[in-house]
């Protein structure tokens, strides 16, 4: 089975983040940068699907030069090779553009299956798995805690708020997983030398054919004007007990519609 | 990640491979190690054959090793990975250093290819687990006096003796036992369910808790002809490994120190006396601008004997210098942090007395200070103060 996984490189969400401020993007210059968590799930399930039925694993990427570190560390787990898109015209793109450049980079390289993280920690739209699906006319098995390979079936549990959902489809389809799914495994040090020798392909806009007009800002279907950082959080209230405690506990629970 | 300690930004002279390990293994003792370690400290007891799998499946043991299922890394890489490994424990190191650097060594080193065969990929997965004999009761820093004897008998060799301090022996598969022949020191591959062998478990330690450490004794333990390691002639064998494992310990014990100055750092922003936070008290910067600038010293000091040793240039008393000094330092700096967290400081809730306790013993095993200070004292002088 040919497996398709999407990484993207995001701001370690256990650090500070921020937007640029001249314009409203990630500002990945300052941060650390490491694969979007999610993704590694997306990784590990692809790898034990190869290791069940065999196959191919590789790493799609769209991102800045510096994505690479991240591509590395992604093939430090052990899939077989990645492609990078990467175009300055990419900045400032919109999910919608994004979705458009992915699809046409998954269009040359023929998958049975695209596992993806079921969000990314820095943009959190959800999205993608769906817009790609559609652009490529093929099922979105979305939000798996469970995926199961059956020759060409897929068979996932779809989590839900309440419990989960069991859909299938035939392959080729995307399928975006959670944390639920599996346990992704730590890179070993062989993998971590073997990296270095894999295969990475950059692709450009133009090998992808892809006009930089319908990406980037200028592309852009929706466009962040103006942004401010979240005020610090305020000293929390306190509460002291002179006999009438318990009420006014409530009352706060009450006001902050806890109960 | 280190940020506020890594004054002299050390990262960027690392390799993105080299950080990688690193960060790997930082990352599984977070998890496995971390969360765990002042209970089997505090119970003296330690699951090394699980941690040896799972040591294993990342291809810690024997990692600077070529072949034989294993990684074949850096020697930076390696030492680096030392680092982490002592930050989490000294003791959960030991059982990398023994296993890798010693045991697997030995065999790398002087083993036959049968013998290669036979133990090493086993035990670079952590399936098998190895010691190594050479310390005995009465012949520490003095091993070229050992009284343990291996006599031929026809093709056989029977080992009669005693070896002490062993770590891991009781929970070992194989042990690299060195004993005197008529023909000088050698060394066997001794599996350790040989009859005659036996390996008891030395409790009551007050440092090392989270290591499991034995005795053995070899009463007429009979060995074919191929238990013997073939390459080893002399004492100069068993001393190369050592200097091997020594060089683990000149990044490991940087590791601990780490681990107490970053506990100190974090407790010395946090705890307030006398209305201001510790850190802003003049004697406690003075401390922590001391200990950070000998924790770098040390880091230096390992990363060039580690570009030596990828060089193929390190030389035994350059290891000696880094033993000497880290170990030394980084036992001052645990005992240092231990002022700054106060009554804290004793408790199995924080890292450093459990760090102060373990450094106690890297001190004098693998060759004590003064042996160092010896192998240093003779390279400057020429003249021999210990032979």
């Amino acid at each position: 089975m040919n497996i398709v996984v999407l990484v993207k490189q995001v701001p370690d969400s256990g650090a500070d983040r921020n937007l640029r401020n001249d314009d409203n993007t990630v500002d990945r210059g300052s941060a650390n940068n490491v694969i979007n968590e999610m993704d590694e799930y997306a990784i590990e399930e692809a790898l034990k699907i190869k290791e069940a039925h065999g196959g191919e694993v590789t790493i799609l990427t769209m991102g800045p030069d510096r994505a690479t570190e991240s591509i590395r560390k992604a093939l430090s787990m052990g899939p077989d090779k990645a492609v990078h898109v990467v175009d300055d015209a990419l900045h400032g793109s919109c999910a919608v553009a994004t979705s458009k450049v992915l699809a046409a980079a998954l269009g040359q390289l023929n998958a049975d299956l695209v596992i993806c993280g079921a969000e990314s920690t820095d943009g959190r739209v959800q999205v993608m798995p769906h817009m790609i699906a559609e652009r490529l006319g093929v099922a979105a098995l979305t939000g798996a805690r469970k995926l199961t390979v059956d020759g060409g079936t897929l068979t996932v549990e779809r989590q839900t708020e309440e419990g989960y959902e069991v859909i299938t489809a035939a392959t080729p389809a995307v399928v975006s997983v959670w944390d639920t799914i599996n346990e992704p495994r730590y890179p070993s040090f062989k993998g971590i030398m073997a990296a270095k020798k894999k295969p990475v392909q950059t692709l450009s806009l133009a090998d992808l054919g892809v006009a930089p007009t319908e990406v980037g800002f200028d592309g852009a279907t929706s466009a962040v004007v103006e942004h401010s950082k979240r005020p610090p959080r305020s000293g929390g209230a306190k509460i002291t007990d002179e006999g009438e405690g318990g009420v006014k506990l409530v009352e706060f629970l009450a006001t902050e519609k806890f109960v | 990640m280190t940020a506020p300690l890594d004054l002299l930004d050390l990262d960027p002279s690392l390799t993105e491979e080299e950080r990688q390990i690193r960060d790997v293994v930082r990352q599984l003792i977070d998890d496995r190690v971390r969360p765990h370690v002042a209970d089997w400290y505090e119970e003296g007891r330690v699951p090394a054959r699980e941690l040896a799998r799972e040591f294993g499946k990342l291809g810690l043991l024997g990692m600077h090793l070529t072949g034989y299922g294993c990684a074949g890394a850096s020697a930076v890489a390696y030492g680096l990975a030392c680092q982490e490994l002592e930050a989490g424990d000294s003791g959960v190191r030991s059982l990398v250093s023994v296993q890798g650097s010693l045991a697997m060594y030995a065999i790398w080193r002087y083993g036959s290819e049968e013998q290669k065969q036979r133990w090493l990929p086993s035990m670079a997965t952590g399936e098998a687990i190895g010691c190594f004999g050479l310390t005995e009761p009465d012949h520490g820093s003095d091993p070229a006096s050992m009284a343990t004897r291996a006599r031929r008998d026809g093709d056989d060799w029977v080992l009669t003796g005693g070896k002490m301090w062993i770590t891991n022996a009781p929970i070992a598969d194989v042990g690299v036992i060195w004993a005197r022949t008529d023909e000088g020191v050698r060394g066997f591959a001794v599996p350790m369910d040989t009859p005659g062998v036996t390996a008891r478990e030395i409790h009551r330690k007050m440092s090392l808790r989270a290591s499991v450490t034995g005795e053995i004794v070899l009463d007429d333990v009979r060995l074919p002809a191929d238990a013997q390691l073939p390459e080893a002639v002399g004492l100069k064998a068993p001393l190369s490994c050592l200097t091997e494992a020594r060089y683990g310990i000149v990044w490991g014990s940087v590791g601990a120190a780490r681990d107490c100055l970053e506990t100190a750092l974090a407790y010395a922003t946090t705890r307030t006396q006398f209305g201001r936070p510790l850190a802003g008290f003049q004697l406690t910067q003075a401390k922590l601008a001391d200990m950070a600038v000998e924790l770098v010293k040390g880091q230096l000091l390992a990363l060039h004997l580690g570009r030596l040793a990828d060089a193929g240039r390190l030389k035994p008393e350059q290891v000696s210098v880094g033993k000497l000094n880290n170990v030394r330092e980084a036992l001052a700096i645990a005992r240092q942090c231990r002022t700054i967290l106060g009554a804290n400081g004793v408790s199995g809730e924080y890292p450093v007395m459990r760090h102060a306790n373990n450094l106690e013993s890297v001190l004098t095993y693998e060759g004590t200070s003064e042996i160092h200070q010896l192998v240093v004292g003779q390279r400057l002088t020429g003249v021999s103060a210990f032979a």
